[in-house]
């Protein structure tokens, strides 16, 4: 089943000068077409101002298509007596926490959306519970959310998420702030919350070495998908990718490199692994 | 000339239930003209550290000498070191307030009680140093995108015409492009306007690329001192409080583990390509 899909999605919004008139308008999102599968995990790439957190604020009707078509777990997001259900479809976390934290307790905050979504009390603190193991924040559960660090605060917004039960969760950005290993364990939070939830995942990233396992990449540049395919063929056109102001993870720059000093290795290389296993062959 | 840290503590929330030493016994010494890289894992103190620097937050207890002078003496001026140490805090485009860049940019001088004529100058040569375009100087900051707006805030601190200039992530949540641009445009004021920089990063792979030196925080202590490379090569180490190596690093140990004979203290692309080539052609 489509979990997330759109038809010519277009999204406009109004240029005004300092009165307040309108003086124009402009194109976040020009007519994109994208198809997400139930469970399937999928990366949007840009540029800065590409438009995909444009988009990705679509799939929980924070905005709503100015033409064209969103739907959401079949719904369709345009429609206002669908906004709930939509919403409780699809979760979102964004890349600063200190925007989605309100809780004085970080308990209290990962609550927040169950006890909105009026689930009975103890299964309220059994998903408390459990959201915070998942991210590897049960011991901070009594604290108080601004005493914790930028990554420990993320880590608590994903959770707030996770206990909301969602069938898809849009992750913006969400390791632009984090240390190294906090990066590693909310990717690992997110493949495990795949695999025991069979969650839909959307992310969005500048980190290429985030989606080397994803489905499917879409790639956008100014309001359009400019790039559609597996990891594999993406991060094989490593000019076309540069042009777009991104850039490939280091084991496929290094390869690519290697191959053009004469040595015979394959195309599209994500993993530091495979690269590895190429050379020892080679010598 | 230098910065010079002494037993350097600091406590948060002193005398409550809350309390948390942030810095414990700090010893460090940068010297000028350096281009220190500082990484950590979140929590770790490196924010609480470099606030120190220009005396945004005073120790608890130690010292801090800027070009011998001990800053926490009486009568030391705060506001002349502000002016000689420049911080650009996370998310720098988030202070932005003014009308249009190039009043924004002039912010700073105008309140060292600099003449318009001479704020319009320092501003133009900031701007011009950050490579922001000329048709974007009367335009309102809001309208730029992500990495435009860093490099105005950057301009912002440039401005003041300080001898260091201190850098906390100055490339979070920037494309891979605007990553490069900053940091190249970072190197370049190093080598050419005789700038120590301090940059705070939680990329191993830009610190590799850029820092001669690399000063790692680890629950508040000095953890290690060094060179890019040798700090590295403790890559387990640094695994246990949050932090990596760069990917080649590991890429290059795992070949050596494969009984390839090639060196594992690399740390960058170029370099990684050069010795797997020596290797490589030495088997044929």
């Amino acid at each position: 089943m489509d979990m997330v899909q759109t038809e010519k999605l277009v999204f406009e919004y109004e240029k005004r000068d300092e009165e307040g008139n309108v003086i124009g308008t402009s194109r976040a999102i020009d007519e994109v077409d994208i198809d997400v599968k139930e469970g399937q995990f999928i990366a949007i790439l840009g540029h800065n101002g590409s438009g995909k957190s444009t988009l990705a604020k679509h799939i929980n009707a924070i905005l709503v298509p100015t033409e064209g078509t969103m739907w959401v777990n079949g719904r369709n997001t345009s429609v206002p007596e669908e906004l709930w259900n939509v919403r409780q479809s699809a979760g979102m976390v964004f890349q600063n926490p200190d925007n989605q934290i309100i809780g004085t307790v970080v308990e209290e905050d990962v609550g927040f959306g169950p006890e909105n979504l009026g689930v009975p009390t103890d299964e309220i603190w059994q998903r408390v519970e459990e959201s915070l193991k998942a991210v590897g924040m049960i011991e901070y559960r009594h604290h108080s959310p601004n005493k914790l660090s930028g990554g420990q605060k993320q880590r608590v917004a994903i959770a707030g998420v996770v206990a909301m039960e969602p069938k898809c969760i849009v992750l913006d950005e969400p390791t632009a702030m984090l240390d190294p290993v906090g990066r590693k364990e909310v990717l690992k939070t997110v493949q495990k919350l795949r695999e025991q939830k069979k969650v839909t995942v959307i992310l969005i990233t500048h980190y290429m070495e985030e989606v080397v396992d994803a489905d499917k990449i879409y790639v956008m540049d100014h309001g359009h998908v400019v790039m559609e395919g597996t990891p594999g063929e993406i991060f094989s056109r490593v000019d076309e990718l540069k042009s777009y102001r991104l850039d490939v993870p280091q084991v496929t720059l290094l390869a690519d490199e290697l191959r053009k000093r004469g040595l015979k290795i394959p195309e599209g290389i994500l993993r530091k692994e495979e690269l590895v296993e190429v050379l020892c062959r080679l010598s | 000339m230098s910065i010079k840290l002494e037993h350097l503590n600091y406590i948060y929330s002193q005398g409550t239930a809350y309390e948390k030493k942030a810095l414990k016994d700090i010893c460090l010494e940068i010297p000028h003209g350096e281009f220190v890289g500082i990484i950590g894992h979140t929590g770790s103190g490196k924010s609480t550290l470099i606030q120190h620097l220009n005396g945004l937050i005073r120790a608890a207890s130690g010292e801090l000498y800027y070009n011998g002078e001990n800053i926490y003496q009486e009568g030391y001026s705060m506001k002349e070191l502000r002016g000689e140490v420049g911080l650009v805090f996370q998310y720098p485009e988030h202070q932005l307030f003014e009308i249009d860049v190039m009043t924004d940019v002039c912010f700073g001088p105008k309140n060292q009680g600099l003449s318009r004529e001479e704020c319009q100058d320092r501003a133009l040569e900031a701007l011009r140093l950050v490579g922001l375009k000329e048709k974007y100087y009367k335009v309102s900051p809001f309208e730029l995108s992500g990495g435009q707006k860093r490099r105005v805030a950057i301009a912002g601190v440039l401005a003041m015409r300080p001898k260091v200039l201190v850098l906390d992530e100055p490339t979070a949540g920037l494309d891979p492009r605007g990553r490069d641009d900053i940091l190249d445009q970072i190197a370049y004021l190093h080598k050419e306007s005789d700038l120590t920089v301090i940059l705070v990063s939680h990329s191993m792979e830009d610190i590799a690329r850029y820092a001669d030196r690399l000063i790692v925080m680890n629950k508040g202590t000095v953890m290690y001192n060094d060179t890019p490379k040798k700090v590295f090569e403790h890559y387990r180490e640094l695994e246990a409080v949050g932090l990596a190596a760069p990917q080649v690093t590991y890429i290059m140990h795992d070949l050596a583990g494969r009984g390839l004979k090639v060196r594992t203290d690399v740390t960058t692309v170029s370099e990684a390509a050069d010795e797997i080539m020596r290797v490589v052609s030495q088997y044929k």
